[in-house]
C-alpha cells in the first residue's frame, strides 16, 4: 500500500504539487492521468525519493519512505522512465540486466543475459538487440528497453511514466497486456502515467486525475465514464473547450 | 550602505557556500574509495580514457616546452656566460614545475571537460534518477572510479611528461645549441635530484584529483537542458584549471621552502 498524504512540492515560484491525497492498494494497477507539464512525473519521482517533498508525507506499507533503508525500499521498485533514461555507455542487454548483475545476489553474466533477452522478447524486442547501443535504437525500441530494464528484476511495485508514447498501435497494445500481466499474474502493484485512454482501460483498475497541483478525482476505472466532475469528462474526451484551459 | 555591504557580502557567502559544497562532495568520494562495492571495470575503463588516451597531448606539450625551454635558458645564459646551465635547469623546471602544471592544465582541458559533459548529460536524461532506482550509488559508480584513476594516472603521465620534456630540450640542445649529447645527459643526471621528480609527481596526483573532482561536481550539479550541459563543461575546465595553478602555488611553498 502506497499512501500520499498533503505533499507539496514547489520548484521556485512554480507550485507542481499543492497537497496531494492519494493511495495505491498492494496489487492493483493504478494510472494517473492530467494534463502536460501538472506535475505527474514529479508525483512517481516523490515516492521513489528522487525528489524531495517540500512537505506532506509518503508512506509504503504504513512505513515513512524518507526513514526507510534506501536500498531495501528501492530494491522493491522498478520504474520506466519518461525519456527511457538508458545507459548510453552501456549495451541494451547490459542495461536490462544492469541490477541483475549487482548487489548480494548478483546473478553470473550469462543468467543475466539470458533473463534479459527473454524480456526483451516479452517488450516485442528480438535477441539482435541485446548487443546494440541504446543511441543505435529508435525511441520507440528504447522506451521498450526501459520497460525491460524495469520489470527485469521482477519488483513488487513498477512506475510507468508514459509506457505506450511514440509506440504504434499493436506494440501499444502489447505493452497495455504486458502491464496488466503483470499485475495480475505476479501479483504487482503498478502506478501508470498515461495520456492514451485506450491504454487506461486496458490497464487501470483506479484512475486518478491530477489538475492543479491535487488529485481533482480518483475512482475505480469503470466509474470514469460516469462521473460527472467536468475536468475528468473533459480530460477523456479530449475537448478543446471546458474548465481545463487549453490556451495557456 | 547595508544595500552596498550586501552586494559585496552575497558573492562572499556565495563563494564560501560553494567551496563547503565541493569539500563535503569530495569528502563524500573519498570515504567511498575504501567501502565496497568496487567497480573495477567502471575503473579500468577511466584509467584508459584518462591516463592512456592523455598520453599524445601531454607528450606533445612536454616535447615542446623542454625545447622552448633550453632555447630560453641558452638566450638568458649566455648573458652572462653561463650557457652550461641548460641541461639543469630544463631537467629541474620540467620535473618541478612544467612537467605538472602544463599536463595538469593539458588534463584538465581534456578530461574535466569530457567527464562533465559526460555525467552533465546523464543528469539531464535522467540517467542518474535510473542508477539511483536500479540501487546504484551515482557517486560510487560514476564519480569514485573516475577520481581514482585520474588521481593514479596524473603521476604517470607527469613522468612520462618528464621524460619527454628533457628529451625535447636534449634534442634542441644538440641540434640547434651545439651541446653535446654525452655531456647533456651527463649534466641532466648529475644535477637532478630524487625529490625535483618526486615533486612533481606528487603534484600531478593532486592535479589529477581536483581534474576529476571538478568534472564530477559540475557533471553532478549540471541545470536542465543543453544548456546546462554546456555551463557545466566549461565551469568544470575553468575551475580545475585555475585550482590546480593555485594546488601549484600552495604545494611549491610547502615543498620548497623551509
Ligand atoms: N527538476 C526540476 N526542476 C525544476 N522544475 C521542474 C523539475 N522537474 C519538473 N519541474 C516542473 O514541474 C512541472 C511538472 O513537471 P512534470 O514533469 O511532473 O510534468 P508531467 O505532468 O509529467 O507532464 P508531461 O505529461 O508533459 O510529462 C513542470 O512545470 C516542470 O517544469
Ligand atoms: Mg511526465
Amino acid at each position: 500500500m502506497i499512501t500520499l498524504s498533503n505533499v507539496h512540492k514547489a520548484f521556485g515560484a512554480n507550485r507542481v504539487l499543492q497537497g496531494v491525497n492519494l493511495s495505491v492498494a498492494s496489487g492493483t494497477s493504478m494510472v494517473i492521468i492530467g494534463g502536460s507539464g501538472t506535475g505527474k512525473s514529479v508525483l512517481l519521482k516523490s515516492v521513489l525519493g528522487l525528489v524531495r517533498p517540500d512537505s506532506g508525507q509518503i508512506t509504503l506499507d504504513g512505513q515513512d519512505v524518507t526513514k526507510a533503508d534506501r536500498d531495501a525500499f528501492l530494491a522493491r521498485f522498478g520504474m520506466l522512465f519518461q525519456g527511457g533514461a538508458l545507459f548510453d555507455s552501456l549495451r541494451v542487454w547490459e542495461n536490462v540486466a544492469f541490477r541483475l548483475m549487482r548487489g548480494a545476489k548478483a546473478l553470473p553474466k550469462r543468467d543475466a543475459r539470458e533473463i534479459a533477452i527473454e524480456k526483451l522478447r516479452r517488450v516485442g524486442l528480438k535477441p539482435e538487440v541485446a548487443d546494440q547501443f541504446p543511441a543505435e535504437l529508435s525511441g520507440g525500441m528504447q522506451k521498450r528497453v526501459g520497460l525491460a530494464r524495469a520489470i527485469a528484476a521482477e519488483p513488487e511495485i513498477i512506475f510507468f511514466d508514459e509506457p505506450t508514447t511514440g509506440l504504434d498501435p499493436i506494440m501499444a497494445g502489447v505493452i497495455n497486456d504486458l502491464i496488466r500481466e503483470i499485475v495480475v499474474e505476479m501479483g504487482a502493484t503498478a502506478m501508470t502515467i498515461t495520456h492514451d485512454m485506450s491504454s487506461v482501460r486496458a490497464i487501470a483498475d483506479n484512475v486518478a486525475m491530477l489538475h492543479g497541483g491535487v488529485i481533482r478525482w480518483t475512482g475505480p476505472v469503470g466509474e470514469m465514464d460516469a462521473t460527472p466532475d467536468p475536468y475528468v469528462q473533459q480530460f477523456i474526451h479530449g475537448r478543446a473547450d471546458g474548465p481545463i484551459e487549453s490556451v495557456r | 550602505m547595508t544595500a552596498a555591504l550586501g552586494a559585496l557580502g552575497r558573492p562572499v557567502l556565495e563563494a564560501l557556500a560553494a567551496i563547503g559544497r565541493v569539500a563535503l562532495f569530495a569528502g563524500a568520494i573519498l570515504s567511498h574509495i575504501l567501502r565496497p562495492p568496487f567497480y573495477l571495470r567502471e575503473l579500468g575503463a577511466s584509467l584508459l580514457q584518462i591516463g592512456w588516451f592523455s598520453l599524445p597531448v601531454v607528450g606533445l606539450t612536454a616535447i615542446f616546452t623542454g625545447g622552448a625551454l633550453a632555447l630560453q635558458i641558452y638566450a638568458g645564459g649566455s648573458r652572462f656566460n653561463a650557457e652550461a646551465v641548460v641541461p639543469s635547469i630544463v631537467a629541474i623546471g620540467m620535473a618541478r614545475e612544467l612537467g605538472p602544471v602544463l599536463g595538469g592544465l593539458m588534463v584538465a582541458a581534456r578530461v574535466a571537460s569530457s567527464i562533465a559533459a559526460e555525467i552533465g548529460t546523464m543528469k539531464v536524461t535522467e540517467q542518474i534518477d535510473a542508477l539511483v532506482t536500479l540501487s546504484t550509488n551515482p557517486l560510487k559508480y560514476l564519480a569514485v572510479p573516475r577520481v581514482l584513476a585520474a588521481t593514479l594516472a596524473m603521476p604517470v603521465l607527469v613522468a612520462v611528461g618528464d621524460a619527454i620534456g628533457i628529451m625535447g630540450g636534449w634534442l634542441v640542445g644538440i641540434t640547434r645549441l651545439d651541446f653535446n649529447s654525452a655531456a647533456y645527459l651527463k649534466n641532466t643526471v648529475d644535477f637532478l635530484e630524487p625529490w625535483d621528480i618526486g615533486s612533481g609527481l606528487v603534484k600531478g596526483a593532486v592535479f589529477g584529483f581536483i581534474v576529476a573532482l571538478m568534472g564530477c561536481y559540475h557533471g553532478m550539479h549540471s541545470a536542465r537542458g543543453a544548456q546546462g550541459v554546456g555551463r557545466a563543461t566549461k565551469s568544470a575546465v575553468v575551475s580545475a584549471s585555475v585550482l590546480i595553478l593555485a594546488a601549484n602555488y600552495v604545494l611549491t611553498e610547502l615543498f620548497f621552502t623551509s
